[in-house]
């Protein structure tokens, strides 16, 4: 039997504060890219009671994924999209899902975010997240961005960390650890940044605007 | 001088295209702040850095 959504309202407000809780569920937050930082940060939000995600992604789900994306082996083949609507419905059955299969680019992008309170940047490739972030900066000042840059290799876990570049623009990560230097992905580091990035998607709901 | 993340610079006077051009940043891969606002692409070659302006350049790497 599925709790009703009164019961999982109650438990949200009793964790989280009111206050808090009517922010969360008033919220839009949109998540680019659903891999290792997108697929956990979507978890986190989901948890959290956020009311609405906007999710994107245009890919597939790969075996290589498996060690630090939140899918199942059995979803290989199916769209990301799809797979994670389908994970976040089993932990939180209330919430609303807007998945976009799609690859988010400047000339669709105002279209996919425009519903969105709260920008999530989790794009893997560089040049990607350059683009997203100049995009909605330079376009939907009005929005809050959270980034992140550095999350690579087997570094210390405490080199990560969220700073404030702008008014309303968050950058997590440690700034430097790229992919490209060849030392992989771990889980939990990037686990790690996801949950800096979720985290500071709820405080800027809750009203505290510093890291 | 023109501070440029955390460190001071001479480079007032140069448009911040002649200041990138100048550095290993990759364009594609940057976001650039100036005294708190974003600095949109099709502007670099036109914004002149001034005398106490600061700046980061937030150069992205891969990985997510």
């Amino acid at each position: 039997m599925l709790p009703t959504k009164e019961e999982f309202q109650e438990v949200f407000e009793a964790r989280h504060g009111k206050a808090c809780q009517k922010a969360f569920s008033a919220a839009t937050v949109a998540v680019c890219g659903l891999g290792g930082l997108g697929s956990n940060i979507a978890v986190s939000l989901a948890r959290a009671g956020i009311g609405r995600l906007i999710l994107i992604d245009f890919d597939r789900v790969d075996i290589t994924n498996l060690h630090r994306q939140q899918y199942k082996a059995a979803q290989i083949g199916q769209y990301k999209t799809e797979a994670l609507c389908e994970n976040l419905r089993e932990i939180a059955p209330y919430i609303d899902l807007c998945p976009h299969t799609a690859t988010v680019c400047e000339s669709n992008a105002a279209a996919l975010l425009k519903e969105a309170d709260i920008v999530c940047e989790a794009f893997d490739r560089a040049e990607a997240k350059a683009m997203l972030v100049n995009f909605v900066l330079e376009t939907m000042p009005e929005k809050y961005l959270v980034a992140a840059s550095g999350m690579a290799g087997f570094g210390s876990p405490n080199a990560i960390r969220t700073r404030k570049v702008t008014s309303r623009f968050y950058l997590c990560g440690d700034g430097v650890s790229d992919l490209a230097d060849g030392d992989g992905l771990f889980a939990p580091r990037v686990m790690l940044c996801a949950a800096h990035q979720a985290q500071t998607v709820l405080r800027i709901l809750g009203g505290q605007y510093e890291p | 001088m023109v501070t440029i993340n955390g460190n001071a610079l001479p480079v007032a006077g140069q448009t911040l295209s002649e200041y990138l051009a100048a550095t290993d940043f990759d364009p594609k891969r940057i976001a650039v702040e100036r005294n708190g606002d974003i600095v949109p692409k099709a502007r670099y070659a036109e914004t002149v850095l001034q005398d106490g302006d600061t700046v980061e350049v937030v150069s992205f790497v891969g990985g997510g």
